[in-house]
């Protein structure tokens, strides 16, 4: 009786005190909501390593909006997050071209229109790098920065001269590889040389693909989409398939990686910022983007992480060893054999199995 | 004797009154509901929606459609799953076995250590574990790696002329779970050797049985329950951690643990992530039936 009595008595206070709490929080929040118009936060979910701290920085400073960058290392798991956590968890996201297609294709759009009446900096973007075929409008996009996968070599380790995917299927290179932990890219390389599109669809033709790409397999020291070059840099690969600006950031460190563009014909990429659907914080979303697209921020990105800045205006303001990095500006032939991806719709389930299938292959 | 106190008790409570069972019963329920509440909200009803997505079909993006099927457990039927959950099962019997030779004189000394020391050397055993897992993963990628610490000691040392391959492959990954998991062998461990009575070894030693003798035939035997808390306590968690093999086995994707996140993150296959996670819980069950049976009475448990 006593110990019942106790029980609801410690109820009723955890209630009560739960209650104050609540009331509480929320007469803070509307005392702070109502002085400025805009929140205080901004939730970015964007790959790692792709936004250096000191642009968010500035972002709050000058707008007092603190930006809460969570990370992904691959469009899938972004997907795959967005899917199971709901969307608006996040406010801005960063979604490659294909990506931005499967936004649009569900039955329930991922992501919405941006009202680019609040992006006025759009006009700094170059127009090659607008309304592309996978938003044609630009209505739901807007571009970040563009890249590729590349073939990278410490020079030190592979002495033989490599130009193809093929090239490195030599068993001398057994598990000394790093490659990117991405299965359109990976199975991507099995469609190349097999002289198919990166876009395929044809599971007998994708299939083979993946019996191509599984020699490559006990070469594969390890998968890292997020930092392959710590792997190129402290010499724990001899070599590997990574982005571009991994690439070149290996070769500021360690002038023996040779970047070279695979001749089977590269998958080039276009990452774009969306804001996803249902967003908390719209306003603050677009103003984000905006400030982004900004000539000094653009070019702070560009110095930190060198990919191809669609932003002219930034580009005026980076030093020529930026721009004549061929890895971000690689020369017009090597990007006319290149592929974007697209949306492969029913085929997206077969590229799932199938690399799951390889990630499971021992060496 | 046990049905005669339960008349007594019947007996009693009928004395007092209806309203006192009432009351009693109204307390009970007090008490058990907020445990019910706990596993209904925490346990049963997350459980129930692994195994029911599990017989349902993926989306062509991911995500669920509402058709039912038994595909996802057929598809296990694959050489190549069982092969990794064989990999799963040896790879995680290996650190149990190597937390367990590793453990015993660690517990062992630390339980027979002065009382003053005693507690320190518990708390160095925890201590580290304050720290991000993550954070001391890395700490062990900057050791092993080709041109880590460990190798560029060696070489300069002269004992090694080229690095010893440590990083990204199962080695390195059995290195990272024994770390980790350490203190789940040597806690268990800990209590069964310091709770040992040490005049049986004193009679042991009476009755003529070299030390050695004596751990074999007592200790041992003594011990057995903390042996098996702690090997339950390492196994069991060693089938589900992930980011060791993602981190330090090059996220090769190895073991079980590995195949259901990528069927989540990256394949976005939900129901064939759950089917699998169902296997893996079957598993665990009967790895801790075994517990029990070999266990014995409850008292001799060290957890659960």
């Amino acid at each position: 009786m006593k110990l019942c009595k106790k029980f609801w008595a410690l109820t009723v206070i955890l209630v009560v005190l739960g209650l104050i709490t609540v009331l509480f929080a929320a007469g803070c929040g509307k005392t702070e909501g109502s002085k400025p118009k805009l929140a205080s936060e901004l939730n970015l979910f964007i790959w790692s390593e792709y936004i250096p701290q000191a642009v968010l920085d500035k972002f709050e400073q000058k707008y007092g909006i603190k930006v809460n960058q969570t990370n992904y290392s691959s469009n899938e798991e972004m997907l795959a997050k967005l899917q199971a956590g709901g969307t608006s968890q996040y406010d801005v996201a960063v979604a490659s071209d294909y990506m931005v297609e499967i936004m649009l294709n569900q039955k329930q759009p991922i992501i919405q229109v941006i009202d680019l009446n609040n992006v006025p900096n759009l006009k700094n973007i170059d127009p090659q790098y607008r309304n592309k075929v996978f938003d044609p409008d630009n209505k739901y996009s807007v571009a970040y920065v563009c890249g590729s996968a590349v073939i990278a070599v410490n020079k030190d380790k592979i002495k033989e001269s490599i130009k193809s995917y093929k090239d490195l299927m030599n068993p001398k290179y057994k598990n000394s590889l790093v490659v990117l932990d991405d299965e359109r890219a990976i199975i991507g390389i099995g469609l190349k040389l097999l002289g198919y599109s990166l876009n395929e669809t044809d599971e007998e033709k994708i299939k083979q693909a993946k019996d191509v790409v599984s020699k490559l397999i006990p070469n594969i020291k390890a998968y890292d989409s997020d930092s392959p070059k710590t792997l190129l840099i402290n010499g724990e690969a001899a070599g590997g398939v990574v982005w571009s600006a991994e690439a070149s950031l290996a070769k500021r460190e360690n002038p023996n990686i040779e970047i070279i563009f695979p001749e089977e014909g590269m998958y080039l990429w276009q990452d774009n910022l969306v804001i996803t659907q249902g967003a908390p914080h719209k306003k603050e979303a677009e103003l984000f983007i905006n400030f982004i697209l900004e000539p000094e921020i653009s070019a702070m990105i560009s110095k930190e992480f060198p990919y191809t800045n669609p932003n002219l205006e930034a580009r005026k303001l980076l030093d020529q060893s930026v721009l004549e990095d061929k890895s971000a500006y690689p020369p017009q032939d090597v990007l006319a054999k290149g592929e974007f991806l697209r949306d492969v719709g029913e085929a997206t389930k077969i590229y799932d199995e199938l690399w799951s299938e390889l990630k499971q292959k021992i060496n | 004797m046990k049905d005669n106190s339960g008349v007594l008790t019947t007996v009693l409570v009928e004395d007092s009154g209806k309203s006192e069972v009432n009351s009693k019963k109204r307390e009970l329920c007090a008490l058990i509901s907020p445990v019910v509440f706990w596993m209904v909200v925490f346990v049963a009803i997350p459980l129930l929606l692994v195994v029911g997505v599990s017989f349902l079909q993926r989306g062509i993006y991911g995500g669920i459609e509402y058709q039912v099927t038994i595909n996802n457990y057929i598809r296990m039927f694959n050489p190549m799953y069982f092969r990794i959950i064989w990999n799963s099962v040896v790879l995680s019997f290996f650190t149990t076995i190597i937390c367990l030779i590793l453990g015993y004189p660690f517990a062992y000394f630390t339980a027979r250590a002065p009382q003053k020391i005693r507690g320190m050397l518990l708390m160095l055993t925890i201590l580290p574990y304050w720290t991000n897992s993550l954070v001391r993963t890395y700490a062990w990628i900057i050791l092993l790696r080709t041109e880590g610490v460990i190798n560029t000691i060696l070489l300069n040392i002269g004992v090694i002329t080229a690095p010893i391959p440590m990083l990204y492959n199962e080695s390195a990954v059995l290195i990272g779970l024994v770390y980790v998991l350490f203190p789940f062998m040597v806690l268990p461990l800990y209590t069964s050797i310091e709770k040992l009575d040490r005049s049986l070894l004193e009679a042991a030693s009476d009755l003529g049985a070299t030390p050695l003798k004596a751990f074999f035939k007592v200790t041992l035997p003594l011990t057995k329950s903390g042996i098996l808390a702690g090997a339950v306590m390492v196994f069991i968690p060693s089938l589900g951690y992930f980011f060791i093999p993602d981190l330090m086995g090059g996220s090769k994707g190895l073991l079980i643990s590995n195949l259901i996140k990528n069927q989540f993150l990256t394949a976005r296959d939900w129901p064939f992530g759950s089917a699998i996670s169902i296997i893996l819980i079957a598993i665990t069950l009967i790895i801790i039936f075994l517990y029990f049976r070999n266990a014995g009475s409850k008292e001799k448990l060290e957890v659960f």
